[in-house]
C-alpha cells in the first residue's frame, strides 16, 4: 500500500472514530446528568421531609 | 415500557451500524478520484440532514410553545437543539477530516463551512441563554423566540452552494452532482441508524429536563414550607 493510499485509510479512521467519540461523549454526559438529577431528587425529598417534620 | 422501546431501538441502531461499516469498507468500491476517504461522507452528510431535521424541529416546538405555553414543548426543544448540536458538530469535524485529504487544509472560511459554523454557534448560543434565565415560562419564551430566529440561518446553510461559488462540492442528492447508487444506498441506509440514535438521545434528554423542572418546583415548594 503506497503513502497516500495509507495517509487516506488513516484520516477515514479518525474521521469514524471523531464522529462516534462525539456522540459517546454526549451520552456520557447525559448519564451523568440522569445521575445528578437523581442525587437532586433525593436532596429535595430529604428537604422537604425535615422541613415537614420541623 | 419506554426503557424496553429505547433498548430495542438502540440494539437495531447498533445492528445497523455494524452491518454498514462492514459493507462500506469491505463491498464498496473506493471513489475514482477520492479514494478510501470518500466513506466519511456516509456519516457527514447523515449527520447533517439529523442536525437540520432536528433544527426544523426545534422551530416546530417554538412556534408550538408561543401558542400553547406548554412546559413539555420547551423541554423537547432543548432536547432536539442539544442533539442536533452534537450532530453538527460530527458533520463539521468529519467535513474538516476529509479537507485535510482533499483540500490539504484542515479549514477554509468557504459559504458552506463558514455558515455552517455560525449556524452552530447560534444554537449553541440558545443554549448559553437557557442558562442566563432563571424564571422557567420567561425562559421558555425567550428561548422559543431564539430557535424560531435561528432556524433563519439553517436555509441559508442548505442552499449557500446552489446560491455562491463554493470550494464545498455540489450537492449529490438533490443538486448537480451524481453519485453512484450503491453509494447512495449507504448514504440513506446509515441515515436510519444516525436517526435512531438522535431519537434515543431526545427521548433521554427530554424526560431529564422535565425531571430538572420538577426538581425545580420542589425546591421551590420546599423553601415556601
Amino acid at each position: 500500500m503506497n503513502d497516500a493510499l495509507q495517509r487516506n485509510f488513516t484520516y477515514l479512521a479518525y474521521g469514524l472514530i471523531t464522529a462516534w467519540a462525539i456522540l459517546v461523549v454526549y451520552a456520557l454526559t447525559l448519564a451523568a446528568r440522569g445521575r445528578s438529577l437523581a442525587r437532586q431528587l433525593d436532596n429535595v425529598k430529604r428537604m422537604m421531609e425535615d422541613r415537614g417534620k420541623n | 415500557m419506554r426503557k424496553h422501546l429505547l433498548l430495542t431501538a438502540g440494539i437495531i441502531a447498533a445492528l445497523l451500524l455494524a452491518r454498514n461499516i462492514w459493507v462500506m469498507l469491505t463491498q464498496l468500491p473506493d471513489e475514482a478520484f477520492q479514494g478510501a476517504i470518500f466513506r466519511i461522507i456516509f456519516f457527514h452528510v447523515p449527520a447533517a440532514f439529523t442536525c437540520f431535521l432536528c433544527f426544523l424541529a426545534s422551530l416546530i416546538a417554538g412556534l408550538a410553545y408561543l401558542k400553547t405555553r406548554s412546559l413539555n414543548i420547551d423541554a423537547f426543544s432543548v432536547s432536539v437543539i442539544e442533539v442536533g448540536l452534537a450532530f453538527g458538530a460530527v458533520n463539521l469535524i468529519t467535513g474538516m477530516i476529509w479537507a485535510r485529504i482533499i483540500w490539504g487544509i484542515w479549514w477554509t472560511w468557504d459559504w458552506r463551512l463558514t455558515s455552517m459554523l455560525i449556524c452552530w454557534l447560534l444554537y449553541a448560543g440558545y443554549l448559553v441563554l437557557r442558562r442566563a434565565i432563571e424564571e422557567p415560562t420567561e425562559r421558555a419564551k425567550m428561548s422559543a423566540v431564539m430557535s424560531i430566529l435561528n432556524f433563519s440561518v439553517v436555509p441559508f446553510v442548505f442552499f449557500s452552494i446552489k446560491w455562491f461559488r463554493t470550494q464545498h462540492p455540489q450537492p449529490v442528492l438533490f443538486g448537480d452532482g451524481k453519485m453512484d447508487s450503491g453509494y447512495r444506498a449507504m448514504l440513506y441506509g446509515n441515515w436510519v441508524p444516525l436517526l435512531l440514535v438522535a431519537a434515543i438521545l431526545i427521548s433521554i434528554r427530554y424526560v431529564q429536563e422535565k425531571q430538572q423542572r420538577e426538581i425545580d418546583a420542589l425546591r421551590r415548594e420546599a423553601h415556601m414550607i
